[in-house]
């Protein structure tokens, strides 16, 4: 029934909007933000109660005192300034690495006919559905061989990689849409390919490159399963995995409160990003699968 | 200054994609060269032959005395105007005009002074620290032109720099090129499937159909003299009537009405053409009448487009174009064809002849 | 044919531009894979003293008669299937609620792609803090609408856990589904639909003969991406039940990193491994072959 109602607004979008569809259309609205945002607006509310309004049955959802006790909690007793700059430290880098990496081979595969592209770019979708799971024993390995365990390395190496099918497929999708004749008259001015790629081609790829640097950031700092087995050292953990081991840090009380700061604190460079950059994360999304 | 020439030229993709099969042709100092022809006629894969942007399967590519065969685009000192100009984006107007000049280590008194120069003679003056974004497209196309002019290049090419203007502008911009490039003692290779662009700025045409040379002659030749038969139905609007026709009696016949064929053999069939406006209402001492049903008429403003059936061949159609003051009140009409502006190709391999 | 010069030229610098993005790929995505491939068939365990001893196909016998393994996979198999399905549904329609004009679209497009973008770790304690049996507010919520009467034990009890992780997954990904499906329905024509309608088309018939099938590809391609991603899901149940109550919850992944991480058997794990990316393999080219029908039957 609702299914129906709903078509019917996708059907005719302006002739026949009468009050009944609007009003429809409101609650169908409401009910898609209410549902993405009540759980991280939950997580925020609890994270400002103290622990009296946290544990109270049946639940506070106007609390009469608000307070900032677990944030400061979570950089006076742990050290989540550290795990924080490590998340930033380790997601800033492999993003510039990944672009570094990708955008060259993006553009190669694009524009120049090189052999084996099929191939290649078959690979290059292919991995893009490998789980972490599947990768992280024989990673692991490859850590303990080179003895990067514990080292800001054995992140921003997978990082990169994991991040790279994404970027190839959507600066390619990029590249496909730039021009040709902008490379032909450099070519004919005599501009030689580097010169090409650096004086011509990348000032007008920054706007990609945002684009899939926001995308490659975002898997970077959500990351878990390497995160989780590659780093031992409590002064190098990330974000997720440290705010994840909150729980079972304390044996007698699980400290809600500071796990549910812990949570925001992560979320909000994210949410920030999200808020910013909407069109660009769709437009990159978007690119990056239908080209699949 | 030099002259180019292309010998032999062929580009194959594959066995069954043959841009350019084999065209020569050479463009002297101060020649206008047109190649003209429908999309997929190699037009412009020659013209990114000569610009180095592809490399020719075989055949050679001459500027003057040197074979550039196998330099870089570069490095052949030509210049090209882009369909869609090709301006850099992030660079202003001067930037843009000054960039091949700045590959070229030249002085930075030197650059300003051609660059000012070019822009004078453009118009652009004021424009020159503006982004291509912030021009219109006729600013863009001139920003374009200026480019090329700034090198003092070999030779010039063309790639339809005026497709993208609207049909009041690019009339203007036609006559402001044609002055432009008069003035310029090097050679011009201009690629337009548009016949007027080819017609009015050319001082030869090169028809170019199937990655062959078809013709290359003045443009008045190729109207008036089409070696075959794509010549004459590619050039001309409205279209030249071209018919099949069964030869008798040393005359070919168009429905019941013979039309004297001036070969001393004559084939058992010949393809007879004639243009719409070389068919005229026929007067009392004319020879090479015919009659048909008039069955469509179109306005043209100036003119009447006449479709006529011819009889006793009721299949086959002639357009004429007739003074839009004549009044007719009969469906029947009797059209003459001028003897002399006939054109008589041959039914097998569209060979002009006579 | 022989490449003329400029291809060659092109060659040289496409492989030079490539080259170091495709060693990376190599080392981080095919190395740990066939190195997987090869350790399965080892036996390196503490009853080994981790040493690689050959032992053939044992580990792969070892995986038939291994109940606990099959349970994963069922687990595995449920929580994909149901979470995919739902999220299916629930992502077309928020798409096509966001397809319609209303004020404020802007604002609501960008609140329905956060929650994809929000760590999957911290989000899982999220919901483990709304389905908590004394304090959560789930209950609480269910509870003033009278719907239970005593507080139920959401992440306790074996089925009910199921449904939270997927409840908590769906929540997590419908964004990237409803991305892909309102991108697509952007790129149909409205001309399609006031032809149809002119035609004497209902709304409802609209959808099943024109959005539905001109979606099928964006369809496909986000059950492709999904499915891959849920089969190995991760750090979603580890951080929300940790594969508990009795193992209810515990999917193949969670039981491969188990495998190796706590009971050190290194052997067994890759061969896991192995089997797990079979499937997935095998489940990725049927949807791609569906997907390559469904794109050719559109021309």
């Amino acid at each position: 029934m609702s299914l129906i109602q709903n078509l019917k607004l996708v059907h005719l979008p302006k002739s026949k909007t009468s009050n009944y569809s609007h009003l429809l259309l409101s609650v169908f609205v409401l009910l898609v933000a209410i549902f993405c945002l009540a759980p991280v607006l939950w997580q925020l509310l609890t994270s400002l109660k103290v622990n009296a309004d946290i544990s109270a049955v049946p639940n506070v959802y106007i609390p009469k005192r608000y307070t900032l006790a677990h944030y400061t909690e979570l950089f006076t007793r742990r050290p989540f300034l550290n795990y924080i700059f490590n998340s930033a430290l380790v997601s800033i880098t492999s993003t510039v690495l990944c672009l570094a990496l990708g955008a060259p081979a993006a553009y190669a595969l694009a524009r120049l006919r090189i052999w084996g592209e099929q191939v290649i770019l078959a690979g290059v979708l292919i991995v893009t559905l490998f789980p972490y799971i599947l990768l992280f024993l024989g990673l692991l390995q490859v850590v303990q061989a080179l003895h990067l365990g514990n080292n800001y390395l054995a992140l921003i190496i997978p990082y990169t990689a994991i991040n790279l099918p994404l970027t190839i497929l959507v600066m390619r999708s990029f590249f496909q849409q730039l021009p040709r004749d902008l490379e032909d008259a450099a070519k004919v001015d005599g501009y030689n390919i580097q010169q090409i790629l650096l004086q011509i081609v990348l000032p007008m790829t920054v706007p990609a490159l945002v684009t899939t640097g926001i995308l490659a950031f975002i898997f970077a700092w959500n990351e878990f399963i390497f995160a989780l087995t590659f780093i031992t050292r409590e002064s190098l953990k990330t974000i997720p995995v440290a705010t994840a081991q909150l729980g079972s840090s304390s044996v007698f009380e699980i400290p809600y409160g500071a796990i549910a700061a812990a949570t925001v604190l992560g979320t909000s460079p994210l949410v920030l990003l999200v808020l910013l950059f909407q069109r660009r994360i769709v437009q990159g999304l978007t690119a990056g699968a239908v080209k699949g | 200054m030099a002259n180019l020439e292309l010998r032999n030229l062929n580009k194959t993709y594959s066995s069954k994609v043959v841009p350019v099969k084999d065209i020569s042709l050479k463009v002297d100092e101060g020649e206008f060269l047109t190649l003209l022809g429908p999309s997929g006629c190699g037009k412009s894969t020659t013209l990114r032959l000569i610009a180095g942007l592809e490399q020719p399967t075989r055949g050679q590519i001459w500027i003057g005395e040197r074979n550039v065969t196998d330099l870089r685009s570069g490095d052949r000192n030509i210049a090209m105007v882009f369909q869609s100009y090709a301006l850099y984006p992030h660079m202003t107007v001067a930037e843009n005009i000054a960039s091949s000049l700045k590959l070229r280590h030249l002085s930075k008194l030197e650059i300003r002074q051609r660059v000012t120069d070019v822009a004078t003679k453009l118009g652009l003056e004021e424009l020159t620290q503006r982004k291509p974004s912030q021009l219109s497209g006729g600013q863009r196309q001139r920003v374009a032109l200026a480019r090329a002019l700034v090198r003092q290049p070999d030779v010039f090419l063309l790639d339809e720099p005026l497709s993208n203007l609207d049909a009041l502008l690019r009339e203007r911009v036609r006559a402001e090129l044609k002055q432009l490039f008069k003035a310029q003692n090097t050679p011009v290779v201009y690629v337009t499937h548009d016949q007027t662009e080819a017609m009015t700025l050319s001082s030869k045409v090169a028809v170019l159909y199937n990655g062959n040379l078809q013709q290359l002659d003045p443009p008045q030749r190729i109207y008036t003299h089409p070696a075959n038969r794509f010549v004459a139905s590619f050039v001309g609007s409205p279209q030249m009537n071209l018919f099949v026709l069964s030869c008798r009696d040393n005359a070919a016949w168009l429905g019941n009405f013979p039309i004297p064929v001036p070969l001393p053999t004559v084939p058992p069939q010949i393809v007879l053409g004639i243009r719409p406006e070389n068919v005229c209402l026929a007067r009392a001492e004319d020879t090479h009448t015919i009659q048909g049903q008039i069955y469509l008429v179109e306005s043209l403003g100036m003119q009447n487009l006449l479709s006529v059936r011819v009889q006793g061949a009721p299949e086959l159609t002639i357009r004429a174009l007739l003074p839009a003051a004549w009044q007719w009140s009969d469906d029947i009409v009797k059209l003459t064809l001028s003897p002399q502006s006939l054109h008589w190709f041959d039914a097998a391999t569209g060979d002009r002849l006579f | 044919m022989q490449l003329d010069k400029i291809q060659k030229r092109e060659q040289l610098t496409g492989w030079m531009l490539t080259l170091p993005a495709l060693l990376l790929l190599l080392l981080v995505f095919a190395y740990p894979i066939g190195q997987a491939f090869w350790l399965s068939l080892f036996t390196k365990n503490l009853a080994t003293q981790l040493q690689p001893v050959y032992s053939g196909w044992n580990n792969y016998v070892r995986m038939v008669f291994d109940g606990r393994f099959w349970e994963t996979m069922q687990n595995t198999t449920i929580f994909t299937c149901v979470s995919v399905f739902l999220e299916l549904l629930l992502g077309m329609g928020i798409a096509l609620v966001l397809n319609q004009s209303f004020p404020g679209r802007g604002i609501v497009r960008t609140i329905a792609i956060l929650p994809w973008a929000l760590p999957t770790a911290l989000m899982a304690l999220a919901w483990a803090w709304i389905f908590n049996d004394q304090y959560g507010v789930w209950n609480d919520i269910l509870q003033r609408l009278g719907l239970i009467h005593t507080e139920i034990n959401w992440l306790g009890e074996p089925s009910l856990a199921m449904m939270a992780a997927i409840a908590a997954e769906v929540w997590k990904t419908t964004p990237f589904i409803s991305i892909l499906l309102l991108a697509g329905l952007q790129s149909i024509p409205v001309e399609l639909y006031e032809a149809h309608a002119l035609d004497g088309a209902n709304p409802w018939q609209s959808f099943w003969r024109i959005t539905l099938p001109l979606l099928m590809p964006q369809i496909l391609i986000a059950l492709l991406f999904r499915f891959a991603q849920a089969f190995g899901v991760f750090d979603l149940v580890l951080v929300m039940t940790g594969g508990g109550p009795a193992g209810a919850t515990e999917t193949v992944s969670l039981y491969i990193y188990a495998m190796v991480m706590r009971y050190l058997d290194f052997g067994y794990g890759a061969a896991l491994i192995v089997v797990t990316f079979l499937l997935l393999v095998a489940a990725v080219a049927i949807v791609s072959f569906l997907l390559s029908k469904a794109r050719n039957s559109k021309f």
